[in-house]
């Protein structure tokens, strides 16, 4: 008679399941009581005006796990009348290793002190490396990143992931406690 | 009789549209419930916006459901090229209809005598006398029976689809559906058969009314604290009737596509879904009747409460029928939150694993319980006698 060898191999963490687990319907009942234990306590939360999900509601809620020094978006800042403090001098869009800022630069005769003012400012998302260089070569301190992401979600698809003028203008001086405007006089 | 068929004509729309109703929400529940059980948020994006305005209602999602009703009904009804005309047309009705007419036999409220219930409206109460009815579609005395020869006709549903597909993955969903569901229907079977000695009918109306008594001075009469194991056993076996998790073996997705609808799209595969959202409210609404003391509350009768120790509250008609209407629902949506708890709780069963445990597990626990109800039954008539 031939012997029978039991070819199956044996794992150091093989698991030992007692009586108590074989009869299966007891663990059961522990695990309904896991997951309705969850269930409840998210429910309790959601009735208590509170919120029982980890999801963040997208593209409606910011992430509340940004870092502090997340710079995930630019702005354009503004002089106090509200119009861009940038001279359209383009050297952001030049140093741009990604090639995503396109300027068009207007005239403004009004204005003798910044007669230069863009006209269009865009940035496309869809290539922008967030190097942060054009907030570094900026001379007039005039394009800054803040630490939103930019809200770039849109029902339609021929919208692309550009950003211009109007969105990069939103930005509110008063909400950045950290560089206000005008700048506070530093040290001469 | 007139006056009867008006009044079963609107139990049977009643009863159609709240089925389709609870159907729909429950497509809705589920997977907000899921979602919820998982720290999700779930569906919350479709949304109702009102005729030249700008308010959108959301609700939590609710509209996911009739958006994807609508969904189905727009989809192009494909076809395969080889199948079975008849057998594929047929088969999604014979998956629906069984489901939905179990229903009719399930009592959702106790006695309605319509003269007094609509005794404010003008001469109806003239017209209608003194009749009365059991609210329920079709008042049987064989209640039960009916309830299993329709669960018997639901195999056919799914075997018939898959076999007229013409597709393996179909045919074996199929085979696996019509073994698996011969196999529960019959623990189903033997653990209700406890219960019909213990109640000594197999009219529902009777069942309920049996449950609004007391054991032992307090503990109301309800069919779970007198038969608790086949209680249990009734569960799970309709669980795997319903061919839901961890019963999921017939339509188990990473093996067999969808199993036995697998070539079945728009409406037609809509049909299979929505007979399987029925069915969860059919089991819950068996359970209710069976074990959960149908649409009465502790200690509730057709007259009012009858509480222990003797206290009696007579309540008007018109409310105990509100209120009856209100509970019976109430408990089936319990029991459709504790059903879809399980399926979102538990892995499914390998298929011999399945069969193992319906044919070495449940069946002789059913059959031990059956024995020792019995055994009881006798012994107590016995004293009795």
């Amino acid at each position: 008679m031939k012997k029978v060898i039991d070819r199956r191999r044996k794992y150091w963490n093989e698991p030992t399941l007692g009586w108590w687990e074989r009869f299966y319907l007891f663990e059961v009942l522990r695990g309904f009581s896991i997951t309705g234990g969850v269930f409840l306590r998210n429910m309790k939360r959601w009735i208590t005006g509170g919120k029982g999900a980890l999801t963040a509601y997208y593209p409606e809620e910011i992430r509340a796990d940004y870092a502090a020094h997340n710079r995930g978006k630019h702005v354009l800042t503004q002089r106090p009348d509200g119009r861009p403090q940038c001279i359209a001098c383009n050297l952001c869009a030049t140093v741009c290793p990604a090639r995503v800022i396109e300027i068009e630069a207007g005239f403004d005769p009004d204005d003798p002190a910044h007669p230069k003012y863009p006209k269009r400012f865009e940035i496309d998302y869809s290539r922008c490396i967030f190097c942060g260089f054009c907030v570094e070569v900026c001379p007039e301190d005039a394009i800054r990143m803040v630490r939103q992401v930019p809200g770039l979600p849109v029902p339609d698809r021929d919208h692309g992931m550009w950003l211009g003028r109007e969105e990069l203008l939103t930005w509110q001086p008063a909400r950045d406690p950290a560089k206000p405007y005008p700048p506070k006089e530093g040290p001469k | 009789m007139m006056q009867d068929l008006v009044v079963h004509g609107v139990f049977i729309v009643y009863a159609v549209l709240m089925l389709m109703t609870v159907g729909l929400v429950l497509t809705w529940v589920e997977r907000k419930q899921a979602a919820i059980m998982s720290d999700r948020i779930g569906a919350n994006r479709a949304y109702l916006r009102i005729p030249f305005t700008q308010v959108k209602l959301i609700w939590w999602g609710l509209f996911h459901g009739l958006a994807d009703g609508l969904k189905m009904l727009l989809k192009e009804d494909w076809r395969p090229n080889s199948y079975d005309r008849m057998a594929y047309a047929v088969a999604p009705w014979f998956a629906f209809v069984p489901v939905m007419a179990v229903f009719a036999v399930i009592p959702f409220g106790g006695e309605l005598v319509p003269g007094t219930f609509f005794g404010w409206f003008e001469g109806t109460s003239e017209w209608f006398g003194d009749r009365s009815y059991a609210m329920q579609v079709a008042p049987l005395d064989a209640g039960l029976l009916i309830v299993f020869a329709l669960g018997g006709i639901a195999v056919i549903g799914a075997m018939l689809a898959g076999w007229s597909s013409n597709n393996k993955f179909s045919l074996l969903g199929a085979v696996r559906a019509g073994s698996q569901m011969i196999s529960y229907e019959l623990v189903i079977g033997l653990t209700i058969v406890g219960l019909i000695l213990i109640y000594g009918t197999v009219n529902l109306v009777s069942i309920v009314e049996q449950q609004s008594g007391v054991l032992f001075g307090f503990i109301p009469a309800w069919g779970i604290f007198l038969q608790p194991f086949a209680a249990i056993l009734f569960l799970v076996a309709a669980q795997a009737e319903n061919q839901r998790i961890p019963f999921d073996l017939p339509e188990a997705e990473s093996e067999l596509i969808a199993g036995y609808f697998t070539e079945y799209s728009a409406m037609k595969m809509g049909l299979f879904m929505f007979a399987e959202f029925i069915h969860i409210a059919i089991i819950a609404a068996l359970f209710t009747t069976l074990f959960l003391g149908g649409y009465n509350l502790p200690y509730m009768t057709d007259a009012g409460f009858l509480l222990p120790g003797g206290f009696e509250i007579a309540l008007p008609h018109v409310l105990v029928v509100l209120l009856q209407i209100t509970v019976f629902w109430v408990k089936v949506f319990l029991m459709c939150g504790f059903l879809i708890l399980v399926r979102w709780s538990l892995p499914r069963f390998r298929y011999d694993q399945l069969l193992s445990f319906a044919w070495r597990f449940l069946l002789p626990l059913a059959l031990i319980n059956l024995a020792i109800t019995a055994v009881a039954v006798w012994a107590i008539q016995g004293i009795g006698a």
